[in-house]
């Protein structure tokens, strides 16, 4: 279907599926039970699953295939936010233009970084992305921000105020970003008996298109292309002395998996109309690595999965304060309640990074290939447990790929 | 008809002359080797040849086009193919893969950006892939990675992914370097049926006497970064001046 194998279609499908139905799988707890505040399926949450799964996808592209670590995709992103802030600005309210612009300006960004930096290779390239990315940082929240050119807005961040032109806004269009006058804000609140489900326009807009570019990437995976990325990750040499030139090859990826980050940052500005040069900084492009390494790198549905992961444990790991670990401990006596706490209380709230360090170390030490190669793990455990079953003795071991 | 004509060429690395004033023809459809002791130069020789360094003196040319300052991927586009002495495959790729992208390179040119399609759609590209997978019999390990291969299936199949470019000349660097002796035997053997069945010109740098022996139709003996001698086979055998370099004066 639609020109991939049977496989990726199924991938395909699937993916579509869980974005669809997010409202639903997210949900899983009622309204006001004690571990509703474990649900993830709020509009802002599920966005940012969306988004943040845009970016992963689009840096593994550059990362998963040609093996070249940018630490600087994170002013792509920037970038593509401010991009679509200034059309809000300028034109209107309607997302689409400002989508498209943060596309195109991200891609020629990225163009231009990406043709210094890869000039190098290895750790040099990472150093000189992630160079470009704290000098477009600097730029974004000061330099770019003076009385006489207001590019950026500084500290304040960009946002849209009442005297700007905005000359294509209709007198009834909604005052707030929307599609064709759908404002992205708007939440359909479905009420299953103790359960509530919220459907989000804007969360719907970022979900289809992130199903497209989704798309995109497997066909890019599996194109001729994306071979020669592949090819360049393996061994450059050999690809030189096969009369192909890697710069191109790496450029392009470079400029695709850029304008995947501005794409990523335009939504982002379409679901909240503001950008902050906060945006651009190197703990945002280190994000981007954690979520594709922690997904699977190379893998085509691992960086969706570490962008969800780290998502979704960010929320809620930086939720639960010390008055909720004293709810649930409460059964125990009070002193040891006291020091259960104490010894939790460092890896939540704010420490949830605490956390994140040490998931991200146990899955690079005991599953390199990240959660993918974690899940075919365990698929592969199920299958044999059944085999085992079907015919008994059969000590057959699979190598776990 | 010279198909490679070096000229004149000289290379110095600070204060070592690596290469001084060296000519070479070869000759169209021949099998010439380049032979010499450690340090006499073959290796810079062909790294000149091949774009990866700039001689500083001197020319060198392929089919009349010179292919000095151009890369390395502008020189094998022009028909040259190298070999190296250990074997250059894309070991994280399969078998398969590593066959396609010479062919990919040599349809498409250095660049394209065939992004949207796939690589089952090239129908004729795979077809060519499988033919030459065929050739260097190794159709059943299509979908192996190409790192897990032995040291001579490794070697076979990056000789297949230069013949798939049906090049007009294939330059071998120390191809049984590290091979034992029936893995050089093959080696040998399938480098013969090339020669025979196709149209190609060989220019083979070596070590072994073995392999120089039974595969060149000349012989261009290096010493001291200068051409001693260049002869056939048999003349090169008992030649005085080539035991001394090897052997050094008092032998």
């Amino acid at each position: 279907m639609l020109g991939l194998n049977k496989k990726d279609t199924s991938l395909l499908i699937i993916v579509a599926l869980l974005t669809l139905l997010a409202p639903f799988i997210l949900n899983p707890f009622p309204e006001g039970s004690a571990m509703a505040q474990f649900n993830a399926g709020y509009p802002d949450l599920m966005q940012r699953f969306v988004i943040f799964g845009i970016f992963a996808i689009g840096f593994n592209i550059l990362f998963g295939l040609t093996g070249y670590l940018s630490f600087g995709h994170a002013a792509f992103l920037g970038v593509g936010s401010y991009s679509a802030v200034w059309m809000f600005k300028l034109l209107s309210y309607n997302v689409i233009p400002a989508i498209a612009l943060s596309v195109v300006v991200a891609g020629v960004f990225s163009l231009l970084i990406g043709f210094v930096s890869l000039r190098r290779s290895g750790i040099y390239f990472s150093i000189l992305t992630l160079a470009f990315a704290q000098m477009s940082f600097a730029l974004a929240y000061s330099v770019l921000s003076n009385p006489k050119f207001n590019l950026t807005n500084g500290e304040t961040g960009l946002q849209v105020y009442a005297d700007d032109p905005q000359i294509l806004q209709g007198a009834n269009a909604p005052d707030l970003p929307h599609l064709f006058g759908l404002p992205m804000r708007a939440t359909y609140t479905m009420d299953v008996g103790a359960w509530s489900f919220d459907f989000n326009a804007g969360y719907y807009l970022c979900a289809v298109i992130m199903m497209v570019v989704f798309y995109l990437a497997i066909r890019i995976f599996r194109s001729p292309f994306g071979m020669m990325l592949r090819a360049v990750k393996s061994n450059q040499q050999r690809m030189n002395y096969t009369g192909l030139n890697s710069k191109p090859y790496t450029l392009a990826a470079f400029v695709i998996s850029g304008m995947y980050a501005g794409l990523a940052g335009g939504l982002m500005a379409a679901m909240d109309p503001l950008a902050g040069a906060e945006r651009m900084q190197w703990t945002a492009s280190g994000e981007v690595v954690l979520m594709t390494i922690l997904g699977g790198t190379g893998t085509l549905i691992g960086p969706v999965l570490g962008a969800g992961f780290i998502k979704y444990f960010e929320n809620i790991f930086s939720k639960i304060n010390d008055n909720v670990l004293h709810s649930w401990f409460a059964f125990l006596p009070d002193g040891l309640e006291d020091a259960v706490v104490f010894l939790i209380h460092p890896f939540i709230g704010k420490g949830w990074h605490l956390t994140l360090g040490i998931l991200f170390m146990l899955v690079v030490i005991y599953l390199p290939g990240g959660l993918v190669e974690g899940g075919q793990r365990l698929l592969n455990r199920l299958k044999r447990k059944k085999t085992d079953a079907d015919d008994a003795p059969s000590g057959k071991t699979e190598p776990a790929e | 008809m010279a198909i490679l004509r070096v000229k004149d060429v000289s290379k110095r690395f600070g204060g070592l002359k690596a290469l001084t004033d060296v000519n070479l023809n070869v000759e169209e459809n021949s099998v010439h080797a380049i032979i010499g002791p450690n340090g006499a130069g073959k290796s810079t020789l062909l790294n000149c040849l091949v774009g990866k360094l700039m001689p500083d003196t001197g020319s060198v040319l392929f089919d009349n086009n010179s292919v000095l300052g151009l890369e390395p991927f502008q020189i094998n586009q022009m028909g040259i193919s190298r070999v190296f002495q250990t074997p250059e495959i894309f070991g994280e790729l399969t078998v398969m893969e590593n066959m396609l992208i010479p062919i990919f390179a040599m349809r498409d040119g250095a660049f394209r950006m065939h992004a949207y399609e796939t690589i089952a759609n090239e129908k004729a590209i795979v077809e060519q892939a499988e033919v030459m997978l065929e050739e260097m019999n190794m159709a059943d390990k299509r979908e192996m990675h190409a790192a897990s291969l032995s040291r001579g299936d490794k070697r076979r199949l990056e000789i297949g992914m230069c013949l798939s470019q049906n090049p007009r000349l294939l330059l071998l660097d120390e191809p049984t370097a590290g091979m034992a002796r029936a893995d050089t035997n093959n080696t040998i053997d399938l480098l013969k049926q090339i020669k025979e069945e196709r149209n190609i010109t060989i220019a083979i740098i070596e070590h072994d006497m073995h392999v120089v022996f039974s595969l060149a139709e000349r012989i261009t003996v290096l010493a001291q970064g200068t051409p001693l001698v260049e002869d056939i086979p048999e003349n090169i055998r008992g030649n005085p001046k080539v035991r001394e370099a090897y052997l050094g004066e008092a032998a």
